[in-house]
């Protein structure tokens, strides 16, 4: 193998590890501000200016707080349960493209830690083993509370992954690539799946409310029912992780659907502007960011706006609701498709 | 070879969890450990170039079966004081079918020619397009048939769900 | 109006409960999610009310009930003579003290004959109604206003002469507590709190 291969996927790999964690970091901060805004209210903004120490003092806070242990808790199931919730948060970060290419040196080098030609479904796996953190934590800490959270969680996972795949599968049957890369490159400049596929978005954005745990979802965690559902007898810096992957599956999700539906580092005249082929690269990632904090932005503005669910409005919405319209999502984008391929539209170009 | 040391480790692990599913003492360490087997299989697709099955695999039996197991032991709450006792007849159906079953197991794989597996790493039938235009043109009525079975099943599942009307 | 006469609204805005079917648009819950959006989306660019506390602070009235002050007089003499009308009036029982007699030397601390030793306040008790103020015969006990600062322990917040008696470098303003009406109304004996 290639040593610079090797350095540059370490490079890779590191750069996006930190940055997840630091983009985790500052959404606490971000949600506090925002939510404080919203309320007309300041936020934070004692550690440091505006506030911008106030990560660092709450991770400290975090790391000096007891850890507490309850009597009869499965000691191994206990640690597991936040392990690998970050484990499985920080996945998936694997396979979204975060830009184009670089071209260093007559090398060129994709801005992806790992283009497999199965990136969405990747993706889906990853999601899908997701709740084994919280329904680990949730029952290993023998706490009624906390096992009412982790079953909450599990029932809503699986009733919302349904319609989230199906609102998948119907972006990869107009791309026909299960390959992330691929979808977000077919969306190059304006082409974007979000045109094509409307109700697809709502679908998959609803549903990717429901797989962080937020709020309008938020029942595993539910504060005025279950007190703090799956981690109501977590403390310390397990808390924190619990805490924590809750933002980082937030930034990966908002990746996801930058990349799924408003083309990922794609802009808007992107090849008339004339700028070398890495500072269109540059300038994408950019956007992709910028893609990622207004979906960022839109998780948060709807936590604070709407009030929580009813835990059976929760799985009638799921199974009644959005179930439905995705499959006929489905269903009408594999006609028209196939009207397209037959070119049934030929007399309207004519 | 890496990639021999990789199957060592899957197995080694696979075999061991596998064994642990049977056991521990609780139900929801057992449903774990099954759940680690099915990781290790999933390795093992990887391992003989078959990306697709390996990640439907993981989706399919650990990220939705695995879990509704979960779900289900733990609101069952089972434990040891909780289990029925078995009759001794059972018992020794149980153990005389188990026993055919791995017979047959046995039988089948002494009579299954390992070199026809042949490389995976050449072979690209695990790679999605190939698997599916295989599985739409030789296995069409078999595809076609096992998802009307699923189809009745969950026919069957959301009849069972229906309140009863009396 | 609410023509069922066995109902009574006094404000005439409650509403009543309808159960009717929702339309199909209302069935979608979009619009109505949007129009929530919308209003904390107004939120979001409105002022803030934050008072930043320890730096801004907010503006007090002459008249606030706050942490009390037991006051001298122009000569700098206390004039509390617990008497024990402010312990009794109070509602809340925060009020404790122990009387004791003026020795010959101490003419310039007390202004009467009898003076309270202890004095003390339990501001946890304390509900700030100005009962002590209005029963004190001799304007010795004020409620100013100054705030009750957080402590930390409960028995911090017992305050004893040390702290309620002010100052004689550093006196507290009370002349606007005292208006006119105020002093007319202790003048006049006839109300039985007076007598």
């Amino acid at each position: 193998m290639d040593m610079t291969f090797v350095i540059y996927k370490l490079i890779l790999c590191v750069v996006i590890l930190l940055l997840s964690l630091v983009i985790a970091m500052y959404a606490t901060l971000a949600e506090r501000k925002i939510a404080g805004f919203f309320q007309d209210r300041l936020g934070p903004n004692r550690a440091g200016t505006f506030g911008l120490l106030q990560p660092v003092a709450d991770g400290l806070k975090l790391f000096m707080k007891e850890e507490f242990m309850p009597a009869n808790a499965d000691k191994i199931l206990y640690i597991m349960g936040p392990s690998l919730t970050m484990l499985v948060a920080l996945l998936s970060s694997a396979v979204i493209p975060w830009g184009g290419s670089l071209i260093i040196a007559g090398k060129e080098f994709a801005l992806q830690v790992a283009d497999i030609n199965i990136g969405v479904l990747y993706v889906f796996a990853v999601i899908s083993i997701g709740v084994y953190g919280i329904m680990i934590g949730g029952w290993a800490s023998n706490n009624k509370y906390a096992l009412m959270g982790a079953v909450r969680a599990a029932s809503q996972m699986i009733s919302y992954e349904l319609a989230m795949s199906m609102s998948i599968v119907t972006i990869v049957m107009t791309t026909g690539s299960l390959s992330l890369n691929e979808i977000v490159a077919q969306q190059h400049g304006m082409n974007w799946n979000v045109f094509t596929q409307p109700i697809g978005f709502v679908v998959f954005v609803i549903c990717a409310f429901a797989e962080t745990n937020r709020a309008p979802f938020d029942l595993p965690e539910c504060e005025t029912e279950l007190i703090g559902g799956y981690h109501t007898e977590y403390s310390s810096m397990k808390l924190g992780f619990y805490l924590f992957s809750e933002y980082i599956n937030m930034f990966i999700s908002s990746a996801m659907i930058a990349s799924l539906y408003f083309g990922g580092y794609n802009f808007p005249f992107m090849d008339d502007l004339g700028l070398s082929h890495n500072m269109i690269t540059i300038i994408g990632t950019v956007v992709l960011f910028a893609k990622i904090s207004f979906f960022g932005f839109l998780f948060m503005w709807i936590r604070w706006t709407l009030p929580r669910f009813r835990y059976d409005q929760l799985m009638r919405f799921g199974w009644k609701g959005l179930l439905p319209w995705a499959i006929a999502n489905m269903i009408i984008t594999g006609f028209i498709s196939l009207l397209i391929k037959n070119n049934f539209f030929a007399f309207l170009t004519k | 070879m890496l990639s021999q040391y990789l199957f060592f480790f899957l197995s080694f692990v696979a075999i061991v969890s596998a064994l642990m599913v049977l056991l521990s003492k609780k139900p929801i360490h057992s449903v774990l450990y099954l759940t680690l087997t099915f990781f290790t299989l999933a390795g093992h697709y990887i391992l003989l170039n078959a990306q697709f099955l390996a990640v439907v695999h993981i989706i399919v039996y650990a990220g939705a079966i695995m879990v509704l197991f979960l779900f289900t032991v733990m609101l069952l709450n089972l434990n040891i004081e909780g289990e029925f006792q078995k009759s001794t007849i059972m018992k020794f159906i149980a153990a005389i079918g188990g026993g055919m079953i791995f017979l047959v197991l046995i039988g089948t794989l002494k009579s299954f020619d390992v070199a026809t597996v042949g490389n995976p790493e050449l072979t690209q039938i695990g790679l999605v397009k190939n698997l599916g235009k295989t599985l739409y043109s030789d296995y069409l009525l078999p595809f076609e048939l096992s998802s009307i079975l699923f189809l009745s099943a969950m026919v069957g599942a959301v009849m069972l769900g229906k309140k009863d009307k009396q | 109006m609410n023509q069922d006469s066995t109902k009574i609204s006094l404000t005439n805005r409650s509403k009543m409960v309808s159960n009717k079917k929702m339309t199909l648009i209302e069935r979608f819950y979009l619009p109505a999610i949007f129009k929530g959006m919308s209003i904390t989306m107004s939120h979001f660019f409105r002022k803030e009310t934050t008072i930043q506390y320890p730096e801004v602070k907010r503006p007090f009235s002459d008249i606030y009930r706050g942490l009390h002050v037991l006051k001298l007089d122009d000569e700098g003499r206390e004039r509390c003579t617990a008497c024990g009308l402010c312990a009794l009036s109070c509602p809340a029982e925060a009020i404790t003290m122990i009387a004791a007699e003026r020795k010959e030397d101490e003419k310039q601390l007390y202004r009467e004959e009898k003076y309270a030793s202890v004095y003390e306040i339990n501001m946890l008790r304390c509900i700030f109604c100005g009962d002590c103020e209005t029963a004190c015969p001799k304007e010795a006990i004020f409620l100013t206003n100054r705030i009750v600062p957080s402590e930390y322990k409960r028995t911090n917040f017992i305050y004893g002469k040390d702290v309620l008696v002010e100052k004689a470098d550093a006196r507290v303003d009370v002349s606007k507590r005292q208006t006119p009406e105020v002093l007319e109304f202790k003048k006049d004996k006839t109300k039985s709190h007076n007598k």
